[in-house]
């Protein structure tokens, strides 16, 4: 065991926090759920990617650095504890991006990732349905063969940054007669082809942070399948367990809220109950242990190890974690805590974590099924 | 020892609830949050011909010259149907204080409240004051002050149908506070109580799986601690309403607990009622938020938990 970091991480380390120092925008973008607040964070990415730094760990040839994972974890740590703006492609960067690496054919590669890379083509993710939510195997969008083309009909929902992006992937029914996660194929959808509406949503916060998308006969390329057909929900499940994984929530996002909960903490702590001392101290060490079972469960995963359904107690511990932390910034806050602002804006936003990238019922689910080996509801 | 409210005070709850029901359902409050003052005169005085808002003053100045025990089953009610108009600021607190200042102050407006003609509201605690923009008359520890005499700075509230302004100067004094904090934890009960219903209903409704959500224990389980929570907090809500009413020399950590109880009970009920709607619940579109946003507010206005906490300790 050596828990320093090496000569040359350190030096990456400096490198990102040096570019981010002098490059990040003093003031917050307008919110990337507003028209105007998603091109803001287009342009932000751009400028990410032109300097190297919008996809680190992924293949040079694709806009990357080919950093290693412990390399993103620390850019990760730079990123937001500068202050650094949303990730308005994260969809694309961090859920597409590595299927595409691991499924996709050489043509694949070579036409989507470098465009997600430079967010020229954001993308949102297509997976629930009105009535395919937790029970997502239920889905019924379809794709039907005509030649060489898709025709997909059928409704998705609930997809985030949809309102404003330019592609989708989801994953539709593609072998007639199929039931549950059988016979699901993973599609690439361009949102401007004909047939497509796009119906924003407006999230708690009164912005478009949602899409529904229905397809009417959308004419899609067969070349547009991502791995197999027929494959799709294996596929899916390897996006959901990166997404539940490390990739969607680092824990460089938690350290700085728990770092601005300190900063705020400390600016007010004599006219505070003592009791908060407690819950920021509890912020902290949370954000640590979080930090410290990522670089375990990554190093194991270097090691050659695998990484199963212990990603689902990722997923309940970042979320529950974050809740508290706004919660206790809240309380912080005392009275202001009603004045809407970043904190408000955050604590709302700490409320879908239990629910987004699979529920937390449906994730204890999994720990206990799956890890402990308990019965079957 | 009888801890119970009487079949009067119950009967005047469900007609409240009745009237609210009709006139100011998700629709209205959804309106107002849009609308230019976010307050309808008609609902006001429609809950003043109820004797609501007079409930508080004394029968020779026309209300009903009830006290607090009879104020907080109202305030649920309230809560329950999101109500935006200023009925803590003017019922709970603006009246007694009021009646406290006494003499030609009283007899001029309290009447006039009584009647649904003027709208009171108080200095919390010197940082912000709500419904200052359709105040009549504002109250603080230095004396009334009419609203002509501000000027009002609007300040933006997570709760879309609070008006909230900036205000610099003192609070006013604890016995005021912990009416206003009594209010507010009886405000914060009706929301969670409707919250879990809302969160009930739905989990009955919604299928996965093939069967009602409301059938996989983790959702049973989320609703019944939310209302484990609301359930513990409402007696000592009731206790604090009694002892305000007495005056009770414990009132203040009372108060306390009964603030403390119910700011975490409303906060836990609107997460868990969030988390069984799923991704509906989130939306703008769906009216959770209603009160989701309200509890956010109230919870923190009139002392967090944490500070009640703190005062029952020391
Ligand atoms: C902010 C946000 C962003 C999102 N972004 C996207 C996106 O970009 N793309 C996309 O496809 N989807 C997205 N979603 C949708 C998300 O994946 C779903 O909300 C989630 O899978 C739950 O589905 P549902 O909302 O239909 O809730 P339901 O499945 O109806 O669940 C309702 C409640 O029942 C519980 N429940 C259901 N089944 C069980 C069970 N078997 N055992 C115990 N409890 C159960 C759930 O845990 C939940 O509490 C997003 C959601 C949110 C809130």
């Amino acid at each position: 065991m050596d828990l320093s970091f090496t000569p040359a991480q350190d030096a990456f380390r400096s490198e990102a926090r040096a570019w981010l120092s002098a490059n990040v925008p003093r003031e917050p973008l307008p919110s990337f759920d507003t028209a105007e607040g998603f091109e803001a964070h287009r342009e932000w990415e751009r400028r990410l990617a032109d300097a190297g730094w919008a996809v680190v760990n992924w293949p040079e040839e694709y806009g990357g650095r080919g950093a290693g994972l412990i390399e993103w974890l620390i850019f990760e740590e730079e990123y937001w504890g500068s202050g650094a703006p949303g990730r308005v492609n994260q969809n694309g960067i961090f859920l597409l991006g590595p299927v595409l690496l691991e499924f996709g054919t050489p043509e694949q590669k070579a036409r989507y990732l470098p465009k997600i890379a430079r967010s020229d083509e954001v993308w949102c993710q297509g997976w629930s349905e009105p009535n395919s939510g937790s029970d997502l195997a239920s889905l019924t969008s379809r794709a039907t063969l005509d030649g060489d083309e898709w025709v997909l009909s059928g409704q998705k929902t609930w997809c985030s940054r949809g309102a404003f992006a330019d592609w989708m992937f989801g994953i539709f029914r593609t072998e007639p007669g199929s039931e549950r996660h059988r016979g699901l194929s993973y599609l690439l959808v361009p949102l401007d082809a004909p047939g497509v509406t796009v119906r924003p949503i407006a999230q708690l916060d009164g912005e478009a942070g949602f899409a529904e998308v229905f397809l009417d006969d959308v004419q899609v390329p067969v070349a547009n399948t991502l791995g197999g057909r027929g494959e799709g929900w294996k596929i899916a499940m390897s996006t959901t367990g990166f997404e539940r994984g490390v990739v969607l929530r680092s824990p460089g996002r938690f350290m700085a809220t728990a770092a601005r909960l300190v900063k705020l903490y400390r600016s007010r702590a004599a006219a505070l109950p003592a009791s908060l001392r407690d819950e920021v101290s509890r912020a902290v060490t949370d954000t640590e242990a979080y930090r410290l079972h990522t670089y375990w469960t990554v190093s194991h995963f270097l090691a050659g190890g695998e990484v199963g359904a212990e990603t689902s107690l990722n997923k309940i511990f970042w979320s529950e974690m974050d809740q508290r932390m706004h919660r206790t910034a809240l309380s912080v806050l005392g009275e202001e805590a009603e004045l809407a602002g970043p904190w408000t804006d955050g604590f709302l936003f700490s409320l879908a974590g239990p629910i987004y990238a699979g529920t937390n019922e449906i994730q204890r689910n999994i720990v206990a099924e799956r890890v402990l080996g308990l019965p079957r509801g | 020892m009888r801890f119970t409210f009487t079949d009067e005070q119950r009967a005047f709850q469900r007609a409240v609830r009745d009237f609210l029901a009709k006139e100011c359902p998700p629709e209205h409050v959804r309106a107002m949050t849009t609308d230019p003052t976010g307050r309808s005169p008609k609902l006001w005085k429609g809950l003043a011909g109820l004797g609501v808002v007079g409930l508080t003053v004394p029968e020779e100045f026309g209300g009903l010259g009830g006290e607090e025990i009879d104020l907080v089953l109202l305030l649920e009610e309230a809560g329950r149907a999101a109500l935006p108009e200023p009925l803590l600021e003017t019922a709970a607190v603006g009246v007694p204080m009021l009646r406290a200042i006494g003499g030609d102050l009283a007899r001029e407006w309290l009447p006039r409240v009584a009647a649904g003609d003027a709208i009171l509201t108080v200095a919390m605690s010197g940082v912000t004051l709500a419904d200052a923009h359709v105040a009549d008359l504002i109250l603080t520890p230095n004396g009334p002050v009419l609203p002509s005499d501000l000027h009002l700075e609007r300040l933006p509230s997570i709760d879309a149908t609070r008006r909230l302004f900036a205000f610099d100067g003192a609070g006013i004094d604890d016995a005021a506070f912990d009416r206003g904090a009594l209010a507010a934890a009886a405000v914060l009960c009706g929301i969670a109580a409707r919250v879990i219903e809302l969160g009930a209903t739905y989990a009955k409704e919604r299928h996965q799986f093939g069967k009602p959500i409301g059938s996989f224990q983790a959702v049973k389980h989320l609703l019944a601690d939310a209302l484990l929570g609301l359930e513990f907090a409402r007696p000592l809500v009731y206790r604090a309403a009694w002892s305000v009413a007495t005056g009770d020399e414990q009132r203040s950590r009372y108060v306390s607990m009964a603030k403390s109880y119910a700011s975490d009970a409303a906060m836990n009920a609107c997460r868990a009622s969030l988390q069984v709607h799923g991704a509906i619940g989130y939306t703008h579109e769906h009216d959770l938020h209603l009160w989701l946003n309200k509890a956010t507010a109230l919870a923190h206005a009139w002392g967090t938990a944490a500070w009640h906490r703190e005062r029952i300790a020391l």
